[in-house]
């Protein structure tokens, strides 16, 4: 079995984010890139899929910026067998839905795990698109994903507002990973040593024939309005107070 | 001119508050197309939910009562509503972003080779949306460039619409069946007395700062029911296990925006306030007085929880009594 993991690099979820003067982007330098917090899960839920079954390929792609080799390179490093990295520039989320639906074709992997969102752009969208592009069934949000005897296929239980949903299908088929399906591993140092050496494929998104006309168009960014600290209160009885006298919510 | 389709979510014969937000943003976008704003009822036997659905504000209802449509799985809904949006000749789909509307919209989007905003807050008066990004921290201003627009709505960015009670069409559409079908296997609700977290008045919310499950239980719940209010938590908490992930607010959890928010034991990262910092008023509870969600709070209370919140239960019973 093949499975395929998608990578985003973003920047450090601890970062504070801030807009450029112009408004046409955030001021990306100083930042620190990670992978995608989600696609760790993802990475980690394949090699545990690979390591429980044996047999399995794991490949890491991702789609943007040559740098990108970074978070493929931490993929490789926590397990993964080889690299895929599609250059592109800026693509939305339409497009790289269909630059991996290209990539998909040619590997014919079983089964595609993705982060549910990447936390950047926050859109949540790339799996469900890719999922209708190839016809095949998608289990979101998923925090358990378990085998059919057969291996031919899965069980995905869905966090889901008000609980949890437990759906079945056949593979291939889309997965994305939500938070409490793993805790995903560590780098370690011969891990880190051996992924140098793994294979890392470089294509142009533009030689694979899809159509990536935006279909979104960023016209301005800015920050939201501050919200104004408050102050500080020094008894539960000065907070009762505040609460009826001041802010008139009890 | 186009009509704008909103998809009606329900669960037990009944509608969310977030399909009433997302009917509100619908109205906007109508206005700018030009068109109406029709609800789409979409199951089996749901003549009372329609009943409901007429009266949420919108132009028109339109039911497709079919018994492929018994449970909204995310294949056979996007179809489903694919083929009402053709029917009712409507160019801009709408949905709430639950995460019922955050699993279909995007499949839809792609069987339309349509643009799609996910998350909304604003519709401005030319058609652009207003969607945040990177937690919040930006705000961007987006324009969807295809024939067909999908959009899901942040449920706390608009009021709830209602409205007298809207026509009632039935509608008969073929669905084209996926050919490699999801199967619904079983749904485990959570069990609770407590307001529903998106809709609440008020929410408490715990952090890691509570310690543990039983931290949560026997510390936090009694000041949710002594307050009436809806229990929430941070990803921290989620994520070490004390509560389910449904509570989880955040990023990448719910948004909520309630009249009263208190953040117990929560130190106020970046993807937590993302998801409650636009509630009316806001308490924190922290022992940290460093800590960042004292930047948010109106009201921040610097002491032990262990002491302080328990205090703080045993005085607003007295004031109820």
């Amino acid at each position: 079995m093949k499975i395929l993991v998608t990578v985003k690099r973003v920047p450090d979820p601890e970062s504070s984010i801030k807009v450029s003067p112009d408004g046409s982007g955030i001021v990306e330098s100083g930042l620190k890139w990670v992978v995608n917090p989600f696609d760790e899960i993802a990475i980690e839920e394949a090699l545990r899929i690979k390591e429980a079954q044996g047999g399995v390929e794991v490949v890491v792609v991702s789609v943007g910026v040559g740098e990108s080799q970074e978070q493929l390179r931490t993929g490789l490093a926590m397990g993964a067998d080889r690299a895929i990295l599609v250059k592109a520039d800026k693509p939305d989320t339409c497009a790289v839905a269909k630059i991996l639906a290209k990539i998909v074709e040619k590997e014919q992997p079983t089964l595609v795990l993705l982060g549910k969102q990447a936390i950047d752009d926050d859109s949540n969208e790339v799996g469900q698109m890719l999922a209708h592009m190839l016809g095949w069934p998608q289990a979101t949000f998923i925090s358990k994903l378990t085998f059919s005897a057969d291996k031919n296929s899965v069980e995905a239980v869905r966090e889901v507002d008000g609980g949890t949903e437990t759906i079945g299908f056949a593979l291939p088929a889309i997965i994305t990973a939500d938070l409490r399906l793993n805790e995903p591993r560590y780098a370690s140092l011969p891990g880190i040593m051996k992924a140098r050496k793994k294979p890392m494929e470089e294509i142009d998104a533009a030689s694979l024939g899809a159509d990536l006309t935006p279909r979104i168009r960023i016209k301005k960014l800015a920050p939201p309005p501050p919200r104004s600290a408050g102050r500080k209160v020094e008894s539960v009885d000065e907070l009762i107070s505040a609460l009826q006298t001041e802010a008139k919510v009890m | 001119m186009s009509n704008v389709l909103i998809y009606a979510e329900h669960a037990h014969g009944k509608l969310p508050k977030a399909t009433a937000v997302a009917v509100t943003a619908a109205k906007k976008l109508s206005a700018v197309a030009g068109g109406q704003a029709i609800l789409a009822v979409l199951g089996a036997g749901v003549g009372e939910v329609a009943q409901a659905a007429a009266t949420l504000g919108a132009d028109k209802v339109v039911v497709v009562d079919n018994p492929l449509l018994g449970y909204h799985l995310a294949d056979i809904t996007a179809a489903a509503l694919a083929a009402t949006a053709e029917a009712t000749g409507s160019d801009t789909i709408v949905f709430a972003a639950t995460s019922k509307g955050r699993d279909i919209a995007p499949r839809l989007a792609a069987m339309l080779d349509g643009s799609i905003a996910s998350d909304i807050v604003e519709v401005n008066a030319d058609g652009t949306l207003v969607r945040p990004m990177w937690a919040g921290s930006v705000l961007a201003t987006v324009e969807l460039t295809a024939a067909k627009k999908i959009v899901s709505v942040r449920s706390t960015a608009f009021d709830a619409a209602s409205g007298p009670a809207a026509p009632i069409e039935n509608l008969s559409v073929t669905i084209a069946a996926p050919a490699k079908a999801m199967k619904f296997i079983s749904l485990e609700e959570t069990k609770s007395d407590r307001p529903v977290l998106t809709e609440a008045a008020r929410v408490v919310a715990g952090g890691r700062g509570l310690k543990s499950a039983e931290g949560f239980k026997t510390v936090l719940e009694p000041l949710c029911d002594a307050l009436g209010a809806a229990m929430g938590a941070s990803r921290a908490a989620v994520d070490a296990g004390y509560v389910p992930n449904d509570l989880q607010v955040g990023q990448t959890g719910k948004v909520v925006a309630p009249t009263l928010y208190i953040a117990v034991g929560i130190s106020g990262a970046i993807q937590h306030l993302a998801g409650m910092k636009d509630s009316k008023v806001i308490v924190a509870i922290n022992k940290d007085a460093e800590a960042p969600v004292f930047q948010v709070a109106d009201f921040g209370l610097v002491a032990d929880l262990f002491q302080a919140v328990p205090e703080l239960t045993t005085k607003i019973k007295a004031l109820a009594n």
